[in-house]
């Protein structure tokens, strides 16, 4: 127990410091700016990935609408962008000046009523927050408090995301339809486009994933954490000991949205759209499987997941299209199959415990012995 | 809106466009019920179950060109053979699928979706390498061409009459086989208590493989009954599978006449909303009341009451 009252236990010390020395300062110095554009991208679903640790693998809420909220944290910075660059000026061959062109291509003459408040930063960054948080409240709360779980609730929440994805689709004029927001140029005038913005959002963003991660660390030291894994493992007697289980069920599912929400607004400002292709059940899905293949359990996992699984996309399919679906198809099936802990178990199992002979081995040459295996590796 | 319109021109549309909705609910009733024997009997979410039924559509495209191009005699029959062939190549395939990947996951449903899904993406993209990524269309025999001409202004095409009849047949020999045979009832006591029906002398593994592979081959005879509406592609099973899913769950999970009632609510009223809107737009509002009602009753609609 003298372990846990440390924020980073020895292990997670180590990974803390290993992401932070590659995200800070291995791969800004090594990669060109395109290349880093696209580790920013990665990034964004580490975000998600963060969330789903948290719901899935420590509330065992498995949330198959992530896409849902990160499209809506997408989707609200990217309307303040839109606005941003549908100025009177930049707009002026428009029938109607000052609109986003996509409204003016559908026959819209004003910008609707629900369009207006993104003018305003402030109100965005609450936005990006509070939407996600209050829909996944709406959802959380009717579902858990019906104590609709488990399988149910990953078909909902991916029948959530098919209808959100009809819906931007069939509503072109107010969301941009199929293509979604394109051409987002500057915020509050500072253009994000050029190399050096890039940079800078990539640190940016680097900073708030870094900050997620304390967050989401402190949750799950917190006797918050541990009744989040009760109830994982043993509802009832959760419920039985007088837990409101519905409660830190929809708080853990809120946590989730909301960080999904910071990975897409944080992907709008990066990749400089927002498209419905991030929100609907595939991308969904995908997310989940970074976050599988990483370590469900495993905060550090989770976004060495989304970064390697990305890059193997990315890669893969550059170079052999067809043999990308086939290998994302066997990784799924692989990691429920044969590692169900993710590539986090796997070094938890084989490397973390070679780690640890070579420091107990040290220490007791200095005289001083602890049991380092069963606190060093724990299960999760 | 309905100025432009007699009173009997109405009353056939709404025939009508009731009977486009009747040919939407055979092609859910068809692929749910695949669905509800592996979703609702064994609690496997089975993602790739869009992928069996497309599978049937592609044994019935190339049953169709084999008979074109060898036996145009018999053309106009192929299609008998076409659902045979498409059942045994779903049911065959279902069973490796159990046999490899399901049975190790009984107790772990979720990750069953997951597994699933993997499997989707690999046969979609087999597909793909084997049929090419256009979609294909099946050619339809001269008397399934054509329509009935009911009324002088209401007429309904051959082709959705015959996937009704089929799905008709198919349900009723689905309901015969899991509640009157003496295979059915092992299936239901595997589902219900898998500990205490292998301790009276059922092979529940052969049960798990078998019911599986059942599944399935329906899930084939429903994409062979849909390319007769619609042409396939590699990922047309994907459009389908959350509608199923909502089907199935929307119905009561384990119960096959909750699953025909609510293929037929929510076919119906799509159907109908798609005349006063834009598709896209009815298809949201009928999801939502399926969503909004299931919060009200995650039950679905017709329970089945079983001690846990």
């Amino acid at each position: 127990m003298i372990i846990n009252s440390r924020f980073f236990n020895r292990s997670e010390l180590m990974g803390f410091v290993a992401l932070a020395a590659v995200l800070f300062v291995i791969l800004p110095l090594t990669l060109d700016v395109f290349r880093l554009n696209l580790v920013a991208k990665y990034l964004t679903y580490a975000f998600v990935a963060l969330g789903l640790v948290l719901c899935w693998g420590y509330g065992g809420i498995l949330s198959l609408g992530q896409g849902v909220f990160f499209g809506l944290g997408g989707y609200c910075m990217a309307m303040f962008l839109k606005l941003e660059a549908s100025s009177v000026e930049n707009t002026k061959i428009q029938s109607t000046p000052g609109i986003p062109d996509f409204m003016d291509w559908n026959q819209i003459t004003s910008l609707p009523l629900f369009w207006q408040p993104f003018h305003s930063l402030t109100f965005t960054i609450l936005a990006i927050v509070l939407v996600p948080g209050l829909f996944a409240l709406i959802i959380g709360t009717a579902m858990f408090k019906r104590r609709v779980g488990g399988t149910y609730f990953a078909i909902i929440t991916q029948a959530v995301a098919a209808i959100l994805t009809i819906l931007i689709v069939g509503q072109q004029g107010y969301t941009g339809g199929i293509n979604g927001m394109t051409d987002l140029r500057t915020l509050k005038g500072w253009d994000i486009r050029p190399d050096h913005a890039k940079i800078i959002l990539y640190f940016v963003e680097v900073v708030l994933l870094f900050a997620c991660i304390g967050i989401a660390q402190f949750i799950r030291l917190t006797k918050l954490g541990r009744i989040l894994v009760a109830m994982r493992e043993q509802e009832d007697r959760v419920r039985f000991s007088g837990y409101s289980v519905a409660n830190f069920k929809i708080f853990a599912f809120c946590m989730a949205a909301v960080f999904a929400a910071i990975g897409g607004a944080m992907f709008a400002l990066n990749v400089g759209f927002m498209s419905p292709s991030f929100v609907g059940i595939v991308p969904s899905i995908e997310m989940v499987i970074y976050t599988a293949v990483g370590g469900r359990m495993s905060i550090f996992g989770a976004i060495w997941g989304a970064i390697l699984v990305n890059f193997a996309k990315t890669s893969l399919s550059e170079s052999f299209p067809q043999l990308w679906l086939f290998g994302l198809g066997a990784l799924f099936i692989a990691v429920v199959l044969a590692f169900p802990n993710g590539l986090s178990g796997l070094w938890g199992d084989y490397v973390q415990p070679r780690i640890d002979r070579l420091f107990a081995s040290r220490k007791s040459k200095a005289g001083w012995k602890d049991n380092s295996v069963a606190d060093g590796a724990p299960a999760e | 809106m309905f100025g432009d319109y007699s009173l009997g021109d109405l009353g056939s549309i709404f025939v009508m466009q009731g009977f486009a909705g009747l040919i939407l609910f055979s092609v859910y009733v068809l692929m749910a019920l695949g669905l509800a024997i592996i979703f609702g009997q064994m609690g496997v979410i089975n993602m790739a179950h869009g992928e069996f039924m497309i599978l049937g559509a592609y044994v019935t495209w190339m049953t169709s060109n084999l008979f074109q191009t060898y036996m145009p005699g018999l053309f106009g029959g192929y299609f008998f053979l076409a659902m045979i062939l498409a059942f045994l190549a779903s049911g065959a395939l279902g069973m490796v699928v159990e046999w490899v990947l399901i049975r190790h996951l009984y107790k772990r449903p979720l990750d069953t979706l997951l597994a699933t899904w993997g499997l989707s993406l690999m046969l979609q993209q087999a597909y793909r390498s084997v049929f090419g990524a256009r979609e294909v269309g099946v050619e339809l025999p001269q008397w399934m061409l054509g329509s009935l001409h009911v009324t002088d202004s209401i007429e309904v095409p051959i082709n959705g009459v015959f996937v009704m009849c089929l799905t008709v047949l198919i349900t009723v020999g689905v309901a015969y086989v899991l509640y009157m045979s003496r295979w059915g009832r092992q299936v239901r006591a595997v589902v219900q208590n898998r500990i205490m029906a292998g301790a009276v002398g059922i092979n529940t593994e052969k049960v798990d493989r078998y019911t599986f592979g059942l599944g399935c081959g329906i899930a084939g005879v429903a994409g062979s009954a849909f390319t007769m509406i619609g042409s396939t592609g590699p990922t047309s099973g994907q459009l389908y599978i959350v509608d199923t899913f909502l089907v199935v769950v929307f119905g009561g999970a384990a119960s096959l006449i909750g699953t025909i009632a609510s293929a037929f609510s929510i076919s119906q009223t799509q159907s109908t909303l798609e005349f006063f809107m834009s598709g896209s737009m009815a298809k949201v509002l009928t999801l939502l009341a399926v969503v909004g009602i299931l919060m009200l009753r995650p039950q679905g609609l017709f329970a089945l009451k079983v001690r846990k």
